[in-house]
């Protein structure tokens, strides 16, 4: 332990003896994000680089994130009637029959609400975009038991859920390929405060 | 110290404020101040003098007559324990930086529990170097300290509601803590894994049973971002993201992800279930407002507030808190008298960025019904608003944000209620 700890503080000391004997060098390496700063803050210190390279493997399992494009949806594939078994086994509880009337949040109905004096927001009437169904039910439910469906069943859980709000037919199979391509009722219902260009 | 004869003090405003001097020359060394909270009786005679006291102990505890301050822990949902919040007594605390054990804890999915050395980040996506770091290998990078608010979005929600709810400060304005913080400035993890020039957003995802995951701009990230690894001195507590989070200074809580397990660089937000349908605010004609990051600039006072009980008619400290997203709080004034007459508050050194700033003022109470309020100034010179001023702009079903000035009633009888002036 005491040895380990002796390392550690080596490796820090050189790290910082590098910043602090060599300022031309730090300030003549490309820094490209210092130059976008408007901080006043000093541009990051250098770190001692001990980052270990992530293999493709390592990211690919730890990755579950999927963009509005679809990047990152997985293969297999879901209909609405696979997925009304799923969520009857699993869903249902908290949800209510057919996604409404549960003890947690409302996932059906409600469009046309926004403008009203009680907005319900449910992913038919608010949600921008079905790859965030997707995301959200593979990386966090059910509750009691996130990432014990399988892919498949997360296809299909979505698919019944847009079925059930209106947005896709009762025989329409999700995808990697369809899933993006479904057109949310409140897609244009966003706007941003804050990011590039603003 | 000469002592002071408050009936020489002249009011600076309505209904008895003293001036702030008072706070800054030292002058009230000699003053006696009430405050709202019960004082016990003295002891000619201690009997804890009488014998030796505890032994050491390696690991301390606050004082058992302190065991009544405690985090205001909400009701949990059906069918999802360890979702929620608990809030940060705010009106049993002073000065600016709130104690570990009483932070407050918002959670998606519960606290996980995670063996440091199992832990892993990963840095991946569009960058020429993907790379995993664990936390040894992070506790030896060259770390910063910086101590700054955090504060969840949905603090103080319940005053938009038409009737005032009434509960103590912290009940209400609970969802808010402050810390050191010590970690990696990302900027320095960013520099060594190599942003590709098309990577403008980061997506921060934590380690808990939601996978709780938030989209942040390139330019915060760059800005003063960092992976804490440490608050208030020692190791992240559990609930407080151990054992590595992002501290997003200023920025809504939900985006501070704790248990960071995985930051992915991407053209465009990737819009996560808690940046759409959460986290959004909804305006009167259907539209919602997206990446609302910065928390506006706001103040309470702690004491008196909310169900403290005033002992009595007399000379009383006036003490609160103030923060902004914009940088430092300038100024921060106080009313005795509902909002018609203002005095500057003594602000208490340090006054920092994006960090709680302590306020007091002196104030003769004449024992009949008042009105106190503060509004705070912050460096970007924006003043926080009234809460008729900040509903207006906002329709029914807005959720978030909340930064309106806070009035507490003074009944005659000396009790606390929240009222909207």
């Amino acid at each position: 332990m005491s040895t380990s700890r002796t390392h550690a503080c080596a490796i820090v000391a050189a790290g910082l003896t590098l910043f602090s004997m060599n300022p031309a060098a730090q300030q003549s390496s490309p820094q490209p994000a210092a130059e976008r700063r408007a901080s006043p803050h000093p541009p990051a210190p250098k770190g001692p680089a001990l980052g270990v390279p992530a293999s493709a493997e390592e990211i690919a399992a730890m990755d579950i994130s999927v963009g509005p494009d679809g990047a990152g949806l997985p293969p297999g594939s879901g209909t609405p009637k696979q997925g009304a078994a799923v969520y009857a086994a699993k869903c249902i509880v908290c949800h209510g029959p057919e996604g409404a009337n549960g003890v947690n949040d409302r996932l059906v109905g409600g469009q046309g609400t926004l403008t009203g004096a009680t907005p319900v927001k449910t992913i038919g009437s608010y949600w921008p975009y079905a790859t965030t169904v997707f995301d959200y039910v593979r990386r966090a439910m059910p509750y009691p038991a996130p990432h014990s469906l399988s892919d498949a069943e997360a296809y299909a859980v979505t698919a019944y859920l847009l079925q059930l709000n209106g947005i896709i037919g009762a025989d329409d199979v999700m995808d990697a390929t369809s899933l993006p391509k479904v057109k949310m009722p409140n897609h244009g219902g966003f706007v941003s405060a804050t990011g590039p260009g603003r | 110290m000469a002592k002071l004869n408050p009936d020489d003090l002249e009011p600076v405003a309505g209904n008895g404020l003293l001036p702030r001097r008072l706070f800054l020359t030292g002058g009230l060394a000699g003053l006696s101040l009430l405050r709202a909270v019960p004082i016990s009786a003295q002891q000619k005679v201690p009997a804890w003098m009488k014998a030796p006291g505890a032994p050491l102990r390696p690991y301390g505890e606050r004082s058992p007559h302190e065991s009544s301050v405690q985090r205001i822990v909400g009701p949990p949902m059906p069918g999802t324990d360890g979702s929620g919040s608990s809030r940060t007594p705010l009106e049993s605390l002073e000065g600016m930086i709130t104690p570990n054990s009483l932070h407050f804890e918002r959670n998606h999915s519960g606290v996980p529990d995670i063996p440091p050395a199992e832990h892993r980040l990963v840095i991946h996506g569009l960058v020429r170097r993907p790379l995993t770091f664990d936390l040894e290998k992070l506790s030896r990078y060259p770390l910063i300290s910086r101590i700054h608010f955090i504060e969840c979005s949905g603090n103080s929600t319940a005053l938009y509601g038409a009737k005032p709810v009434q509960g103590g400060a912290g009940a209400i304005h609970g969802l808010l803590s402050c810390a050191e913080w010590t970690g990696v400035p990302l900027g320095t993890l960013l520099d060594e894994v190599g942003v590709v020039p098309t990577g403008k957003w980061l997506l921060a995802e934590g380690a808990d049973a939601a996978a709780m995951s938030r989209s942040i701009p390139m330019d915060k990230a760059l800005d003063d971002v960092m992976i804490a690894l440490y608050q208030n001195g020692e190791r992240l507590r559990p609930e407080n993201g151990y054992p590595m989070r992002l501290v997003v200074p200023g920025w809504e809580g939900n985006t501070n992800v704790k248990w960071l397990r995985r930051l992915k660089v991407t053209a465009e937000p990737l819009m996560t279930k808690d940046e759409t349908s959460k986290y959004t605010d909804l305006l009167p004609d259907g539209k919602a407002m997206q990446f609302t990051f910065p928390m506006g600039v706001k103040s309470v006072i702690t004491s008196p507030s909310g169900g403290l009980q005033m002992p009595g008619a007399g000379l009383y400290q006036i003490s609160g808190i103030a923060w902004s997203a914009a940088g430092r709080i300038r100024r921060v004034d106080v009313s005795a008298d509902g909002g018609k007459t203002w005095a500057p508050a003594a602000l208490s050194a340090p006054v920092l960025p994006k960090a709680l700033t302590r306020f007091r003022l002196a104030w003769r109470w004449d024992g009949k019904p008042a009105v106190l309020m503060s509004r705070a100034l912050d460096e970007s010179g924006t003043m926080q608003p009234s809460r008729d001023a900040l509903l207006g702009k906002r329709g029914a079903a807005y959720r978030y944000h909340y930064h309106a000035v806070q009035s507490w009633a003074v009944s005659a009888a000396g009790e606390v209620r929240n009222v909207y002036v």
